[in-house]
This record gives C-alpha cells, structure tokens and sequence, in this order.
C-alpha cells in the first residue's frame, strides 16, 4: 500500500508532468488564462489520463509485448509488436477524448462552450501519450500504472490551475510591453517549476 | 523561387516561429535540451516528420473526408514517427536512448497536427512540403539556441567537449546548476521572447 500512495505523491509532485517533463505544455500555456477553463481541461486531463494508462497497460501486455499474445496461440510466442505501440496507444487516447467529449456535451454544456477547440485538442495533449509511453519504459504493473495515471493526470490539473489562479492575479500588474502574454507566463511557470523542485527527494 | 514561397519558407524562422509565437510544439523544445547533441538529433526527427506528414497529407487532401480527418492525421504522423524511432533506435541507438519517450512524443507535437490541419488541408504538395521545412527551421533555431545556452552555462561543455572548465576537474567555471533543470529551460524561452518582442514591438501582446 505505501508504495502505491509513495508511487500517486511522486507522479503529483516531484514528477509533475507539467513542470518536470514538460508535457502538455501547449494546452497548459493556452487555457490557463482563466481559473475556470483550467479547472475543466484539468478534470478532463485527471479522468483521460487516470483510464488510458491501465487501458493501454492491457494493450501492450496482452498484444503488443513480445510473447504477449501467447494466449492466442503458443506458436505467436517470438511475434513482437511493440513497435505499434505509438499508434495503438495514440488511437486509445483519441477515443477516451471522444467519450469524454460526449459526457460533458450531454451534462454540462456551459463547460462544453468554454473548453470548445481544447477538448479535442487533449487527443494531441502531450501528457496523455507521455503518460502511457513512461507507463511501458518504467515497466509498471496494472495497478502501478492506474495509480501512475491517476497521479500524472491530478499534477498537471494542478499545475494548471495553480497558473491560471497566478495568470489571473497578474492582470493587475505593470509587465514591461515585450514580456506582457507569453513571456510573462513562461517566467512564472519557471518559477513553478522552481517551486515543486523542493518536493524532489520526498520518499515514504 | 517565387516570393510567397519565400515567406512560406522563411516565415515561420522569425515572425511566426513556431515556438514563441504560436506556441506550438514546446514540451519537446524544453525536454530535450540539456544537451546540443540530442536537440540537434530531435530537430532532424521532427522536420523528418513534419515534412514528410505535410506532403503526405497535401497529396490526401481531397480525398479525406472532414469528419474523420484528425484520425487519418494522426496515422499518419503515427507511421512516420514510427519510422524515426527505429532508425534512430537502429543506427544512434544510445541518443534514442536518451531522447527516451521524446521522439514518441513527436505524434502529439502541436507543430505536425498544427501544420497538417492549418495549412497541409489547403495547399498543394510543393508548398506543404516548403512549409513544412520552414517550420522546422523555426522549431530547430529556437531548440538549437536553448540547448546551447543550457549545456554550455549548466556543464560547461558544447557536443559533449568541454569549453568551461568546471571547478570540479579543477578548473575555473561554477557549473549553474539551474540551466540543467526545468526552470532553466522556462526562463530562457522566456528570455528569447523578451528579445524577439523587443526587436519587432509590432508582436506584442495586449494582456
């Protein structure tokens, strides 16, 4: 049990996807500029990435590996498929994308309207592939993996919220005319990422 | 070469770079560039990529149908990445080791599905191809110049030679440990947006 909440706090805090690895950067520069938006593209990142990871775990353990398909048939035990883990895992995510677009079309449409190009856009969101692809490189089990994706998914909502908030704030402040927008953001995501560098080295 | 071409080639290089006006493509900019070495490898996988989809996609363009097209995009991004990842694993096999998750990661670089809905859906094959080498361009330059300043001021070294001889082998130069860390990479795109924006005020933001 400790490994997994071990496991959940590091992939949150010390291997912040945002802010160590620099996922999703496109989508965490381009919605942070309201609280609200990033609270939705956050929740829609935690449940994506908190179904892909395990999903696509199965995919690669029970298809792509080599010797995974031995359930089929002894004789596929030399069959090696992993070099079409990019495209089967891209085609997972692009359909948890198009379910989750569908749940929030049906119950919240004010959501929908404000998330509007973004939510397709978590298809290509960075984070959601490195999440599934770190998933195989650190050859994590089911569980591990479900726990991992979960954790990845609530760092990078957080990242983005704790930016929007400080995005928000920096509207009253006097920015030097060349720095105002992107650069400005790219400074205080450096800081940030500063920031939760002090939560690295952290072990249960 | 016509003029538009020109534009089309050299645009993206400064005016409309990729990376810090667009905003496109900047979790690979900032992941792989502790070191010149595999950011100069990076920048060769993704105009591999993002010249080939281009062209790929220009030439499928009426045969696409709207309603699927992100799907046929991203296959065919898929395939080429594919490709880049087992030549790089077949013949520079410790960098792809070091580019690690990256070079997969280039399927979801904004830049390939940017430049393949934006401009691939609508232009014939030649153009594509010449935009797709333009943004390339303006994705290395920006790649080439953070890596250099990260590798030389975080370990003093350029291409794995050291420059800067650091304290620890007994020479002169404190290593900046920052450079070699997350923010580092933060604070200098920062910083090269602060210098472009100075140049040409007319890219100014009103926020």
């Amino acid at each position: 049990m400790e490994h997994y909440i071990s496991l959940f706090l590091k992939a949150i805090f010390v291997e912040n996807m945002a802010l160590a690895f620099f996922l999703g950067m496109c989508s965490f520069l381009a919605v942070s500029r309201k609280v609200e938006t990033a609270i939705g593209l956050g929740m829609a990142v935690v449940f994506v990435l908190g179904t892909t990871a395990p999903i696509n775990y199965l995919i690669n353990n029970f298809l792509l590996k080599e010797g995974a398909l031995t359930w089929v048939s002894p004789s596929f035990e030399t069959v090696d498929l992993s070099f079409l883990g990019f495209i089967s895992f891209i085609a997972v995510i692009a359909a948890m994308v198009q379910i989750v677009e569908m749940v929030i079309d049906k119950y919240s449409s004010s959501l929908y309207n404000t998330l509007g190009v973004f939510l397709p856009l978590i298809a290509v969101n960075c984070a959601i592939l490195g999440g599934s692809l770190f998933m195989v490189q650190r050859e994590y089990n089911f569980a591990e993996s479900a726990v991992y994706g979960l954790g990845a998914g609530i760092g990078f909502a957080l990242a983005i919220i704790a930016l929007a908030a400080l995005r928000e704030k920096m509207k009253y402040s006097h920015v030097v005319p060349a720095l105002r927008g992107l650069g400005i953001t790219f400074i205080l995501t450096g800081l940030m990422a500063m920031g939760f560098m002090l939560f690295s080295g952290i072990q249960l | 070469m016509d003029k538009k071409q020109k534009e089309t080639l050299l645009g993206p290089v400064f005016r409309r770079n990729p990376i810090t006006l667009q905003v496109l493509g900047i979790c690979s900019a900032l992941a792989v560039t502790t070191k010149l070495e595999t950011a100069i490898v990076m920048c060769f996988a993704l105009g591999f990529v993002l010249i080939g989809s281009n062209f790929f996609i220009s030439v499928l363009r009426n045969r696409i149908p709207p309603s699927v097209r992100i799907i046929v995009q991203l296959t065919v991004i898929a395939t080429l990445v594919i490709i880049a990842d087992q030549i790089l694993k077949a013949y520079l096999y410790g960098i792809s080791k070091q580019l690690s998750v990256f070079v997969g990661l280039i399927i979801t670089n904004c830049i390939v599905m940017g430049r393949a809905e934006g401009y691939a859906m609508q232009n014939p094959p030649l153009s594509s191809i010449i935009d797709g080498l333009g943004n390339a361009l303006g994705y290395s330059v920006i790649l080439i110049a953070v890596a250099f300043f990260r590798e030389l001021l975080g370990s003093g070294k350029l291409l794995g030679f050291t420059l800067l001889e650091p304290v620890t082998q007994g020479g002169w130069y404190y290593p900046n440990g920052l450079m070699v860390l997350a923010p580092g990479a933060f604070f200098l795109i920062g910083a090269f947006i602060w210098i472009q924006r100075t140049i040409s005020p007319e890219l100014q933001e009103e926020d």
